[in-house]
């Protein structure tokens, strides 16, 4: 190895500097919210808070968690993500799984048939007349059901299952094991990883869902938290109920500081599950590049 | 032949549980994937949800006649051929530079901080993304208008503002995707045969030179494929990512088709109209990603099939 030139190592040095700004850039927003979350609201709405809380108070957070209607849209978050990524798991490997064995003939054939959905896809009226037809209009299953696979996540799944080894199957085949018993005993078991991976893909996508409930659910008792968030930041009034607990302190809480500390606890699962994401999706990335 | 159709119904019903399993899924996509694209036949009719798509009216490409007439309409197209175009020359190749820079920190502890940073915007909803925005943006609580304040500057209102919202639009893009984007690049920069950099330094070339006729032509490939694909979607900025921007102010630059669709046909009720707008909107797509194929085979030899 030379020793580097000046001209790389100004390079290299000023290539550093960049990147750190970089990551400022991505991460300070981040925490400008949070502190102005944990700060009065004379102090937000005097442009005092950047990225320390002043006046430190937990009064936004009070406030959210006071809420009724917060706490609705945060149950059916949690619960379409739960139930939605289990129907997504099942959905997705009972047709991954099959598709991916050579004993299955006619394997191509399905493969062209997931693959034109993704270069045809239907404008929004058709599909809104679809889940009019179904009843799935004003119905939560709207959150489940129609994206219950994603032909991506087929794909990488099915390129999973392929690469378990053969002769394993063929073995236990062979010694009188039945299909459901080399699914039981053989694939659940080897396939644990591409589950979690996926799983956290999907769970990730439930949490972030906004635009089918806003296309599909006009009652707000089923709105999961993106949709709440979303009105929440059309409103500019924040109303708060005489009888509670905050109105007293109300001086206190702005319609700032409760936007920021709804972002923050909106944003806290996926931060939380981020460092097992993180582990996953470099690798989920290249078996789908490798794919396409 | 009997003996052949014997054969092969043994076969099925020998590998029935496979087959079986199979069978929800393939309805899943017929039902919720194929059945629309058919019902997207509403585009050359006056569909009234009363007489559903076999009572309705035909009407041929009147529809589409009026989309080419319409102010609206053409005001949005050209809002959304703008940002597309932006989006293609300004965010599309921010990834490559970013990976090739990540690709040259040496520390693999501070490199592995900085790709956890970048990666992470991609994971935010957009409705959070565009609170965050609105927060670093506000007229008085805002940073960025502290930042300017400081500076002498007056207070702008960033997202009241229909001269901003591209901007917007496009940075908001480049702030949650281009980190995340990187990842394939990595990938590829990882996979190029290190004897060609030795190869390189034995013949005298810098590091800045062997990124120049090293990397960069070995990323080629790579960037041929994604650019393609990147073209077939040119219409398709998503719905989500610019809905969470627009309010009335900024309506007149930043509406694009996806979002008009939504409120002239799901809002406003004119059903075969959007549904003749979001088709004119794939075939754009689809011509779009064929004629891309057939100019890169052309001059590059790569090709999506």
């Amino acid at each position: 190895m030379r020793t580097p030139s000046v001209r790389y190592r100004i390079f290299r040095i000023g290539n550093l500097v960049f990147l750190t700004l970089l990551s400022l850039t991505m991460i300070l927003p981040f925490i400008n919210v949070l502190a102005q979350s944990l700060s009065s609201s004379e102090a937000i709405m005097g442009g005092k808070v950047s990225f320390w809380p002043v006046a430190f108070t937990w009064i936004n957070y009070e406030y959210v968690f006071g809420d009724a209607s917060f706490w609705r849209a945060f149950a059916v978050s949690v619960g379409v993500t739960l139930f939605g990524t289990l129907v997504n798991l099942a959905a997705t490997a009972s047709l991954a799984y099959p598709v991916s064995r050579p004993e299955y003939k006619g394997r191509s054939l399905v493969v062209m048939f997931v693959l034109v959905t993704v270069v045809f896809s239907a404008p929004l009226i058709p599909n809104f007349i679809l889940m009019k037809e179904l009843h799935l209009v004003n119905n939560p299953l709207v959150l489940i059901v129609p994206g219950a696979i994603n032909a991506f996540n087929f794909f990488v799944m099915r390129s999973f299952f392929s690469q378990l080894p053969g002769e394993l199957i063929d073995a236990a085949r062979i010694d009188g094991c039945g299909e459901f018993g080399i699914i039981w005993r053989i694939v659940i078991p080897l396939s644990k990883p591409a589950m979690a991976s996926l799983g956290i893909f999907y769970a990730v996508g439930h949490w972030n869902a906004y635009s089918t409930a806003l296309y599909y659910l006009n009652d707000p008792a089923w709105w999961p938290i993106q949709v709440t968030l979303k009105k929440l930041f059309e409103s500019d009034d924040i109303s708060v109920d005489p009888g509670s607990a905050v109105y007293s302190t109300l001086a206190h809480t702005s319609p700032e500081g409760i936007k920021m500390a709804t972002i923050i606890i909106a944003t806290l699962p996926i931060i939380i599950i981020y460092p097992f994401l993180q582990k996953h999706f470099v690798k989920g990335i290249m078996v789908g590049s490798v794919k396409s | 032949m009997g003996t052949r159709l014997g054969d092969a119904g043994r076969y099925l019903w020998r590998y029935r549980i496979l087959y079986l399993l199979s069978v929800p899924g393939i309805l899943y996509f017929f039902l919720f994937k194929y059945v629309p694209l058919f019902g997207s036949v509403i585009a050359f009719q006056n569909y009234n949800i009363f007489k559903g798509i076999t009572g309705s009216d035909w009407v041929g490409l009147e529809h589409f006649q009026k989309m080419f007439s319409h102010y609206d309409f053409l005001r949005i197209l050209n809002n959304t051929l703008l940002l597309g175009l932006y989006d293609l020359v300004i965010a599309f190749p921010v990834p490559i530079l970013l990976a090739i820079l990540l690709n040259e920190v040496r520390m693999i502890v501070f490199k592995r901080l900085l790709q956890t940073i970048v990666y992470m915007p991609h994971f935010l909803s957009w409705v959070v993304i565009s609170g965050i925005f609105m927060g670093i943006f506000s007229m008085d609580a805002g940073v960025v208008n502290k930042a300017l304040g400081f500076l002498g500057m007056q207070p702008i209102y960033f997202l009241g503002e229909d001269s901003y919202i591209r901007s917007i639009l496009i940075g908001s893009g480049i702030w949650r995707d281009s980190g995340y984007g990187t990842i394939i690049f990595l990938a590829a920069i990882a996979g190029i045969n290190p004897d060609l950099y030795e190869a390189a330094e034995v013949d005298g070339a810098g590091r800045l030179k062997q990124i120049w006729s090293i990397t960069l032509p070995s990323l080629l490939p790579t960037i041929m494929i994604l650019l393609l694909l990147h073209i077939g979607k040119f219409l398709d900025l998503g719905f989500e990512r610019v809905f969470v921007f627009l309010n009335p102010l900024n309506l007149e630059s930043g509406e694009i088709l996806d979002t008009y669709i939504y409120k002239a046909g799901l809002l406003s009720q004119q059903y075969s109209y959007t549904t003749a707008i979001g088709l004119f909107k794939s075939v754009v797509g689809l011509m779009l990603i064929l004629l891309g194929n057939f100019f890169s085979k052309k001059t590059t030899g790569e090709s999506l099939y």
